[in-house]
């Protein structure tokens, strides 16, 4: 999937503050045969998302109308922990946001985010709080790539991204199309790693389970 | 020469890093590439769609795990879902020059049972696949994690991998374990005290004389777990019996190789002196056998334990999702999980499906009866762990008792390949993920140990295995 360009972000904020919300709650995995967006943001939060019949669940934040549109989600400590499915970012993306905040995100999931252009952005626990207090009288939340700062009202903090990701974010840079560009470099390291290191470059296959000669 | 002392990562990191990106980022050099059918034809699909190419198919391992079924008398096409899956992986992997296994071949199995099997995983190297499970194959010193199926693709063609170097946490295990207690109640007693995120943006190093103790299997099962930790990064020093361990299996090194290979890794652990940002330590004779109560592995206790209140809850939000998780699981607070009728039992889990784990699981069973009531699994993690087993006769202590005797596949773990416990049914289960719905829509899971889930098997109930 290729990402969007990402600079500023100004919208109402969802607060969906459960701590430990795994990639098996926000995609269920034979909901992962579609690759598209918009159908796995149907499915998106399935468990919690809907009653035993289908039904969207009143008291569901993600199904309160006033949220509709929101780009950015308040979620809980260790956001996106488990199961390294990217379709569950995808899913996140399909429901339309492209900024996640929380305590802690799993590793996986932030690095799946980054590669498809969604910003993960970790603040402390209590200044999700403050930020959910605010989203949820509907006050609007800015994520500020460039400063790395984010606001609500005239409360702001800074967050951390590496320069390389911000630069990445900024201009819709595909992480392929980064590591392709560098291929001399990785060719270089490979030739040298395979005198230094032989060991470590697979040499042969045996009878029984032969898929051909080494090319080298 | 003074050298500062090095961890085991900073052993294998520093030599893999192609590029310095600045601010911890690295581009680091992939060594082995494992693909499964579930998240590797999209990654290889996604290749041909851009019109690129895999750069070392024979750094690569594909084998179908997620989606095959576990019937006896399988064929490829026997799961639904899986068929036009493997179909994709298998024509993508034969373009590409990779080899690959499926449900019919003698390789298949789990990928992170069946690739270090088939000694494809070595110390000191570099290993993705696109599951966050790979940690399991750090267990042979290997830096081995899970990444998203784009990073997949991304590493098949350019082989290397936008990463930040982890913190650094070491974790010293002492003492002895107990009866009927394993690597897997230290695993779930280490996520139920530290909590499901202790372990994010950390590489986890296992040391101490109880690692040291525990078999090659052991250390798979202790590893395969840190991602439940939060961790993407588990791995503990080859040593002596790492080594006896590859040796000889079809894919290690041979001749002046192997020598060479030894050598290095006699060096692979770290210095006396290494710094980690965190350091703990765990007494393995005080762990008790482990189940959980709830929809995080962190929801574990021991077995002679009471499911908490929610009103203990260190905040209001754990408190709720506490609630959330003990209505799910229809436990009540403050009551024994001891008693509590279960309707199935798995076996199986790239967490607990080797031979030992089947051996301990056998050890219960053998002479017993499953009741009626309860459905119990077996599910070898590889067709060469199921043919192991069969030599020795464990098939048909499981057989004998009323389990099921299945093929090799991830199969209740994950509920892809029709493999599912039905809505409300109970489950005991030695795999590693009790989130909600993770063994089928409205399936409740107890996590626990081979020697556990066996026990409860035979009982009917949780039970505590000590007392089999």
């Amino acid at each position: 999937m290729t990402p969007a360009s990402f600079t500023v972000v100004r919208s109402r904020a969802v607060p969906l503050l459960i701590p430990n919300i795994d990639t098996d709650v926000i995609i269920r995995v034979e909901r992962m045969m579609s690759q598209d967006p918009d159908t796995l943001a149907k499915w998106a939060f399935e468990s919690i998302r809907y009653d035993g019949n289908g039904a969207p669940r009143e008291d569901f934040v993600l199904n309160d109308p006033e949220y509709v549109g929101s780009e950015v989600l308040l979620a809980g400590d260790n956001f996106g922990c488990g199961s390294s499915r990217e379709p569950a970012v995808w899913a996140v993306m399909g429901l339309g946001f492209r900024c996640v905040i929380a305590p802690s995100f799993g590793d996986i999931f932030a690095a799946n985010c980054l590669t498809n252009g969604v910003l993960p952005v970790s603040l402390s626990a209590h200044a999700i709080e403050q930020l959910a207090a605010g989203a949820r009288r509907f006050e609007e939340v800015t994520v500020d790539l460039p400063s790395q700062e984010v606001w609500i009202g005239s409360h702001s903090w800074t967050f951390e991204i590496g320069r390389v990701h911000k630069l990445m974010l900024n201009d819709a840079l595909d992480e392929m199309a980064l590591a392709i560009r560098r291929l001399e470099v990785v060719e270089r390291w490979e030739i040298r790693d395979r005198h230094e290191s032989a060991w470590a470059w697979m040499q042969r296959r045996h009878a029984g389970l032969d898929t051909g000669e080494d090319s080298l | 020469m003074i050298l500062t002392p090095r961890t085991l990562v900073d052993k294998i990191w520093e030599p893999h890093v192609v590029e310095d990106m600045g601010d911890g980022w690295a581009l680091l050099h992939i060594d082995r590439h494992l693909l499964h059918d579930l998240s590797g034809p999209g990654s290889l699909v996604d290749i041909k769609r851009r019109g690129l190419e895999v750069g070392q198919p024979k750094q690569v391992l594909a084998i179908a795990d997620h989606l095959v079924s576990t019937e006896p008398h399988r064929t490829a096409e026997s799961s639904p879902v899986g068929a036009p899956m493997w179909a994709v992986l298998k024509e993508e992997t034969d373009t590409a020059g990779i080899e690959v296994a499926g449900a019919v071949d003698p390789g298949q199995g789990i990928v992170h049972v069946a690739g270090p099997e088939q000694g494809f995983v070595l110390p000191g190297l570099t290993v993705i696949c696109g599951d966050s499970h790979t940690c399991t194959n750090g267990a042979l010193g290997a830096l081995a994690f899970g990444v998203g199926s784009s990073q997949s693709a991304q590493a098949l063609v350019t082989r290397v991998l936008l990463q930040r170097r982890p913190r650094q946490m070491r974790v010293t295990v002492i003492g002895t374990f107990g009866t009927a207690t394993s690597a897997k109640d230290l695993a779930l007693h280490l996520i139920s005290t530290l909590g499901a995120s202790a372990g994010v943006g950390y590489a986890i190093e296992y040391a101490g004389p109880a690692v040291t103790a525990m078999e090659i299997e052991q250390r798979m099962t202790l590893c395969n777990l840190t991602v439940e930790l939060g961790a993407k990064f588990g791995l503990i020093a080859p040593d002596e019996k790492t080594v006896a361990w590859l040796e000889g299996r079809r894919l290690t090194p041979t001749g002046a190789d192997w020598i060479e290979a030894c050598a290095v890794w006699q060096n692979l652990h770290s210095d006396p002196g290494a710094c980690f940002d965190r350091e703990g330590q765990v007494d393995a004779t005080g762990v008790e056998p482990m189940v959980t109560w709830g929809t995080s592995p962190e929801h574990a206790i021991p077995i002679t334990g009471s499911v908490p209140s929610p009103s203990d809850a260190a905040n209001s939000d754990q408190g709720r999702s506490w609630s959330d998780a003990q209505d799910y699981m229809g436990v009540a607070p403050g009551k024994p999980l001891i008693g509590t009728p279960v309707d199935w039992a798995f076996i199986g889990s790239c967490a607990n499906s080797r031979l030992s784990d089947l051996r301990a699981a056998a050890e219960i069973v053998r002479g017993q009866r499953v009741p009626d009531s309860v459905t119990a699994w077996v599910v070898p993690g590889s067709e060469q762990v199921r043919r192991d087993a069969e030599e020795e006769g464990l098939d048909r202590i499981f057989t004998e008792a009323g389990f099921a005797w299945r093929r090799s596949g991830c199969s209740l773990c994950v509920a892809a390949n029709g493999d599912r416990v039905p809505s409300g049914a109970r489950c005991v289960s030695t795999s590693n993920r009790n989130f909600v719905g993770r063994q089928g829509p409205g399936a409740q899971t107890h996590l626990a140990s081979p020697f556990t889930a066996a026990a409860a098997a035979i009982a009917g109930r949780l039970v505590d295995p000590r007392d089999f």
